[in-house]
């Protein structure tokens, strides 16, 4: 065990923070769930690409850096600290990238991950339907073949991205006669295609981070497929597993959140704000936790540099991240107090020498749809009790 | 960077506990409870024999000359088998302890009998009132101030205090601090007191890790078997569930103790920190171990004949031992609120 960073590290640590530190924009960019905020964050995007920071574990001719996952982790760190903006392809860089790496031809590998990687195409997620949520085996819409082509008819919804992406993946019913898990096809879907019909959804922040698509004789190239025909399940898993168990959050988010937090409470103590005592064991936990997730990432990528695989343990993980990121959020929330409900446009929101609201009210609303997308934290305990400890399925 | 054990180590673990999965038996222990010592001089000598009590001893005075990231791992076993034997106050605290005494005389002097099992040591630390093992020490390693004083057993008198897990043994010692037995005094006893405190603490983090493991895996083994509405209780969300957010803190508490048994082993400065999390943390997760596993087991759990409350009662007693998550919360609270101590984000503030 050797928890010190090599001389390489260290360089490549510094030279990832002198670039960013040259480039994130001062001011924060508008959400990236509204059109002006997409666009913003998709020209960051393509800067990053362009400075080629824009995915460090890629091999570099897909538009990658050709690191490592440790570096990976030391490029995040850099990029939290710098408060650099969130990453608007992260159904692309995260979750659809690795799976094409993993199951892609070369062409298809060839086609899309450069594009992704500098974020000309930006994806959404097609997985839930009206009546396939956390049952995601009961999808419905099917994807029918004619000829070269899929003929797609049905409704996909709570696909994030899906207002402003130019692409969808997900799976779709291949055998209309098959049942659950298997005749299911995943395919790559474009979103400007005719018969394809976006509808946005406001979210409870009021913005329009998902939408409803709606598949109406949407032909579709059957070259758009991932994976062998009816084999889409085993292709969606390995989505849902390495790297949303690794990539989709990484440790860095959630220290800075919790740094943030015990400013935010240092510095409504000297204004003199009336805190709670429980406040400050809340800061302390929600401290350590933000140290395990790191500490326990760490640990996970040591053991996939030597060989190892992520499993069902992505589950431990993705439960353990979402109810830090609420708790730190409600935290916040009660320091700020009274003005916990105030808008950052309330005249109030900025108080004499307390600390003003910030953005830990959207942060919070932000937070709460953690332990629902990305497979309900309910899925996860059942994957976890079934998977790792061995109990009987339900 | 490389955050895993070696080969070694994670053998050296296998080989402890395959050896107290043999020897260290719940009907074992209960055997114990019903001698007045509760200890037992042969398994302890089958302890030395694979190097535990001296496994942080020098080898020049018989020691396996390890350092704490080989032992967290040794710890880890004691907690799962609930092992009475007294490996804090020898092996994890006293042993460093004795070997960083101004005068190496007296490493030199006890060492070798304490790794070779023909001694055994107990530490009086201000953080308890209470000296652990006392009762079968060959040595009393007693705070006083910012003193230390080294003090044989016919120079105490213990007053026995019965606790809640049989196991345990708890003493009030009355003794009298006179020149010929301090070891250690002013910055130098301060200290050598401050890092008795974080050995001691990172050992129990370590026992909770193991004790939540066995608590688990009793209350899965049980809700695998156990049948009601024609189906295991496993079966049920209600059940899983509970044992899944056990596993999930589980899952996140061994990082923070892996990390802190760095810190002490390379004495870092922020290890008093470090101790810190990893105990509140590993012992979050084994006081919801302990009620878990009781609720699955139902009435059954509740009984004496069932093993469960072994680890249960282990879970609390190692709880309040070398500080309690409220005395370690605050100790995090002053480090990181008021800088009262350093305090690293890891890979994201590292100090380097």
């Amino acid at each position: 065990m050797d928890l010190t960073y090599t001389a390489e590290q260290e360089a490549f640590r510094r030279e990832a923070r002198a670039w960013l530190e040259a480039h994130v924009p001062r001011e924060p960019l508008p959400s990236f769930d509204t059109a002006e905020g997409f666009q913003a964050h998709r020209n960051w995007e393509r800067e990053l690409h362009a400075g080629g920071w824009a995915m460090v574990p890629w091999p570099v001719e897909y538009g990658g850096r050709g690191a490592n996952l440790l570096e990976w982790l030391i490029f995040e760190e850099e990029y939290y600290r710098v408060g650099a903006p969130g990453r608007v392809n992260q159904n692309g860089i995260f979750l659809l990238g690795p799976t094409l790496m993993e199951y892609g031809t070369p062409e298809q590998k060839a086609r899309y991950l450069p594009k992704m990687a500098s974020s000309e195409e930006v994806w959404a997620q097609g997985w839930s339907e009206p009546n396939a949520g956390s049952d995601m085996a009961n999808i419905q819409t099917t994807a029918i073949r004619d000829g070269d082509h899929y003929v797609v008819n049905g409704q996909k919804t709570w696909a994030s991205r899906g207002a402003f992406a130019d692409w969808l993946f997900g799976l779709f019913r291949t055998d209309p006669d098959s049942e659950r898990h298997r005749g299911l096809s995943f395919v790559l879907v474009p979103l400007d295609a005719p018969g394809v019909t976006v509808r946005p959804i406001a979210q409870l922040d009021g913005e329009t981070g998902f939408a409803e698509v709606f598949l109406d004789d949407a032909r579709v190239p059957v070259a758009n497929r991932l994976g062998g025909e009816g084999e889409g399940w085993k292709v969606a898993m390995a989505t849902a597993g390495f790297e949303r168990g690794l990539m989709l959050r990484s440790p860095a988010r959630f220290q800075g959140t919790a740094r943030r937090l015990v400013e935010l409470y240092r510095e409504a103590l000297a204004a003199g704000a009336p805190l709670e005592p429980s406040l400050r064991e809340a800061v302390v936990r929600a401290w350590i936790d933000a140290e395990a997730y790191a500490l326990g990432t760490y640990q996970t990528v040591s053991r996939l540099l030597e060989g190892g695989k992520i499993g069902a343990e992505a589950s431990l993980n993705k439960i353990f991240w979402s109810e830090l990121d609420t708790f730190m959020h409600e935290t916040a929330l009660r320091i700020l107090g009274d003005r916990g409900e105030l808008l950052p446009e309330a005249p109030a929101a900025a108080a004499n020498g307390a600390p003003g609201v910030g953005r830990w009210l959207d942060g919070y609303l932000f937070s709460l749809a953690g332990p629902i997308y990305a497979g309900t934290n309910e899925i996860q305990r059942n994957v976890i009790a079934e998977r790792i400890l061995g109990l009987p399925r339900s | 960077m490389r955050f895993a054990f070696t080969e070694d180590q994670l053998l050296l673990r296998d080989t402890l506990r395959d050896f107290l999965a043999g020897e260290c038996t719940p009907e074992r222990l209960r055997e114990l409870w019903e001698t007045g010592t509760a200890r037992s001089p042969v398994l302890w000598s089958q302890l030395a024999e694979l190097g535990v009590p001296g496994l942080l001893a020098p080898t020049e005075h018989g020691g396996l000359g390890l350092d704490e990231i080989d032992g967290v791992l040794l710890f880890e076993e004691a907690g799962r088998a609930a092992l009475a034997e007294p490996v804090v106050g020898t092996a994890a605290v006293g042993v460093p302890l004795l070997a960083s005494l101004p005068d190496p005389a007296i490493a030199a002097a006890w060492l070798p009998k304490v790794a070779a099992g023909a001694a055994r040591l107990a530490v009086g630390h201000p953080v308890s009132p209470f000296v652990e093992d006392a009762h079968v020490a060959g040595l009393l390693l007693l705070c006083h101030g910012d003193e230390i004083h080294a003090v044989e057993p016919g120079a105490v008198e213990l007053t026995a205090q019965p606790a809640n897990d049989p196991s345990r043994k708890l003493f009030s010692v009355a003794w009298t601090p006179v020149d010929a037995t301090r070891v250690a005094a002013g910055s130098e006893g301060t200290a050598l007191q401050a890092d008795a405190l974080d050995r001691g603490a990172l050992a129990c983090a370590a026992q909770q890790l193991g004790v939540t493991d066995r608590l688990v895996a009793l209350a899965v083994d049980y809700a695998r078997q156990r049948q009601q509405f024609g189906k295991p209780i496993g079966a049920f969300q209600a059940v899983k569930h509970q044992l899944a957010d056990v596993q999930v803190r589980l899952d996140y508490a061994r990082p923070l103790v892996h990390r802190a048994a760095h810190s002490v082993a390379r004495g870092a400065a922020t290890r008093s920190a470090d101790v810190s999390m990893a105990k509140i943390a590993a012992s979050e997760a084994a006081q919801r171990a302990a009620k878990t596993a009781l609720q699955v087991h139902g009435a059954l759990g509740y009984t004496w004949e069932q093993d469960v409350h072994l680890w249960m009662r282990r879970a609390w007693s190692l709880e309040i031992a070398w500080g309690r998550s409220a005395w370690h919360a605050r100790r995090v609270a002053e480090a990181l609120l008021e800088g009262a101590a350093p305090v690293e984000s890891f890979g994201f503030e590292p100090r380097t």
